[in-house]
């Protein structure tokens, strides 16, 4: 393997997410100073969106070391470096575990001395377990996130086939954990919003719209690495329609998955689930639901089931930017209305932090993953895997 | 290069020229060339799958893609107005309190019928298509097509195409890198 440097110029890319970052940061901080419950629960969701993606670059690249593909090859390095951008996501967790009264009802004192159910939940929903779990959570990630840039890197260095096996071994129960630590972290940041509610496919929709997020902003940051060498020399239509596909897999899987966890509520009819959705079909929630159906399953299955649309890259850049967002509409959708109660949540409606801070926590996360994708060659590791194969 | 072997057809009894290939790159670039040169009527024989083949033969029936579509719509309107007609007109039943008409409760046989009717145009439309099933077919003619499932490579263009010359065609193959190319009867 060649030891050379290959770089190209992100310097200008990485100022704009930073930019963009501090921007969305002030606004947030000037929100904060007049609404400071509001600044917590948008934080939160900023939060959770952008930890998805370091976390499903892991998997995505566990996934890739056990099954192969060319789609793999070309993206390595990305989701190398996602994996590496982790630790800045660590830092962000710090206000979040040191706020816990102001966003969860268990972790107010106040609350649960009236409340006998979250009494009773109290071995599982209490601040100190919480924090222990979310430390386990991230222990796990960013052991394998060790271990997998390590072992990348010795087979770069010449380790070859014995750092190919040593990839795909920690793969396999690495993707277990995967599933298991993204279940229960959005089982803990997400669903234990509403503490009375349970939903055992929730953690599913989370990995599910964790992949959909995660190949939305590779094949875009692909895009972007295409127009330079090396990309340039390496990445053809047939990766991006590739890529485009497997977007088109996670949105049919997401829909199948609301699907059947609506279906599942709605049949059984019970007065501790059917909350959930009471909330959301009232005022602005109800709109968002029905924008969620048309615009994050219907428009991009068929914009996505045509060949032509994943093989031009200015079409699937466009179709994989408005999947970003609906990604993070979804999340608002299931994160925002948690915080009031039931009669109440449709008098309310998305906050303008509820979109100025996944945009100051996104620009700043941004900008550390484009300088840890600048600090390897952008070389595919396995290039010899990419030739020969036919346009 | 050209084989002897076997009896120049008369045009009006041959199937086509057949050019075996050594391996999957140069029946590519065979393909390629054929396509540029403005063949239509061919096609190529491999003993694997070779990714782009297609695009390379120059095929871009579309066909098979409107019938899956228009099959699966017809499976979401039939699966559809099955659910309606079960559960409002013919056996109307209040379940948990829950409106006769409950959509909800539709999507999965909805969906099911959907893929069962793509699916199976998918299957049909493909044999039809093809003409299948097919138990004579003249590119058995040639004795070593049979190496086309171990480890040959094949490109046969067919006589019934308008560009086709005996002469000029056999010239065009044989410089495409071919070990052979030999006339295949109908």
């Amino acid at each position: 393997m060649s030891s050379q440097t290959m770089t190209a110029d992100l310097s200008g890319f990485r100022n704009k997410a930073f930019f963009a970052g501090v921007a969305g940061t002030v606004a947030c901080m000037a929100g904060a100073l007049s609404n400071s419950d509001q600044f917590w629960r948008s934080y939160l969701l900023a939060f959770i969106y952008w930890l998805m993606i370091p976390v499903t670059c892991g998997g995505l690249l566990m996934l890739h070391h056990l099954v192969g593909g060319q789609w793999g090859v070309v993206l390595r390095r990305q989701l190398e470096a996602g994996t590496r951008a982790l630790p800045f996501n660590l830092i962000l967790a710090i206000p979040i575990a040191l706020n816990l009264p102001k966003l969860y009802e268990w972790a107010n004192h106040e609350h649960t001395a009236h409340d006998k159910i979250l009494q009773q939940k109290a071995f599982w929903l209490n601040p100190e377990f919480f924090l222990i779990r979310l430390g386990i959570y991230f222990l796990i990630w960013l052991t394998l996130r060790y271990l997998l840039n390590n072992w990348s890197y010795d087979q770069e260095a010449g380790g070859g086939e014995t750092a190919k096996d040593k990839l795909r071994n920690v793969s396999g129960p690495g993707l277990v954990l995967h599933v298991l630590t993204v279940s229960f972290a959005s089982f803990d940041l997400g669903m234990s919003l509403e503490p009375h509610w349970m939903s055992s496919i929730y953690g599913f929709l989370y990995i599910v719209g964790g992949a959909l997020t995660t190949m939305a902003f590779n094949i875009l940051v692909l895009a972007r690495l295409s127009e330079e060498e090396p990309m340039s020399h390496h990445v053809r239509p047939n990766h991006f329609a590739d890529l485009g596909t497997l977007m088109f897999a996670f949105t049919v899987l997401w829909a199948y998955a609301s699907m059947s966890q609506y279906l599942i509520i709605w049949s059984g009819n019970l007065p501790e689930e059917t909350p959930f959705y009471v909330k959301r079909f009232h005022g602005p929630w109800l709109t968002m639901a029905t924008f969620l159906m048309v615009f994050h399953f219907a428009l991009p299955f068929f914009l996505l089931l045509m060949r032509f649309n994943k093989r031009k890259k200015a079409i699937i850049t466009k179709i994989a930017s408005f999947m970003m967002f609906m990604r993070l509409v979804d999340l608002m959708w299931y994160i925002a209305p948690a915080f009031h109660e039931v009669e109440e949540a449709g008098h309310h409606w998305p906050h303008w932090m509820d979109f100025a801070a996944p945009v100051a926590v996104g620009g700043l996360w941004v900008g550390v993953y484009v300088w840890q994708l600048g600090k390897r060659s952008l070389e595919p590791v396995e290039v010899h895997r990419l030739a020969g194969g036919h346009h | 290069m050209s084989s002897q072997a076997h009896e120049p057809q008369a045009e009006s009894n041959l199937y086509g020229l057949m050019a075996e290939f050594d391996d999957a790159d140069t029946l590519m670039k065979a393909c390629e060339a054929a396509r540029d040169a403005g063949f239509k009527k061919m096609d190529a024989y491999a003993p694997l799958p070779v990714h782009g083949l297609s695009e390379a033969l120059g095929i871009d029936d579309e066909r098979i893609q409107k019938i899956v579509l228009c099959a699966g719509l017809t499976g979401t309107t039939v699966g559809f107005s099955l659910m309606y007609y079960i559960t409002v007109i013919s056996y109307p039943m209040n379940v948990g309190g829950k409106p006769l008409f409950s959509w909800p409760a539709y999507v999965p046989p909805v969906f099911e019928t959907t893929v069962l009717f793509a699916a199976l145009s998918a299957l049909i439309g493909m044999c039809v298509l093809n003409g299948l099933p097919m138990p004579y077919h003249p590119v058995f003619n040639n004795p070593r097509f049979e190496m086309a499932s171990t480890d040959r490579f094949f490109l046969c263009i067919e006589a019934e195409d308008p560009k086709f010359d005996l002469g000029n065609t056999r010239k065009f193959l044989e410089g495409l890198h071919s070990q052979e190319v030999v006339e295949v009867a109908k």
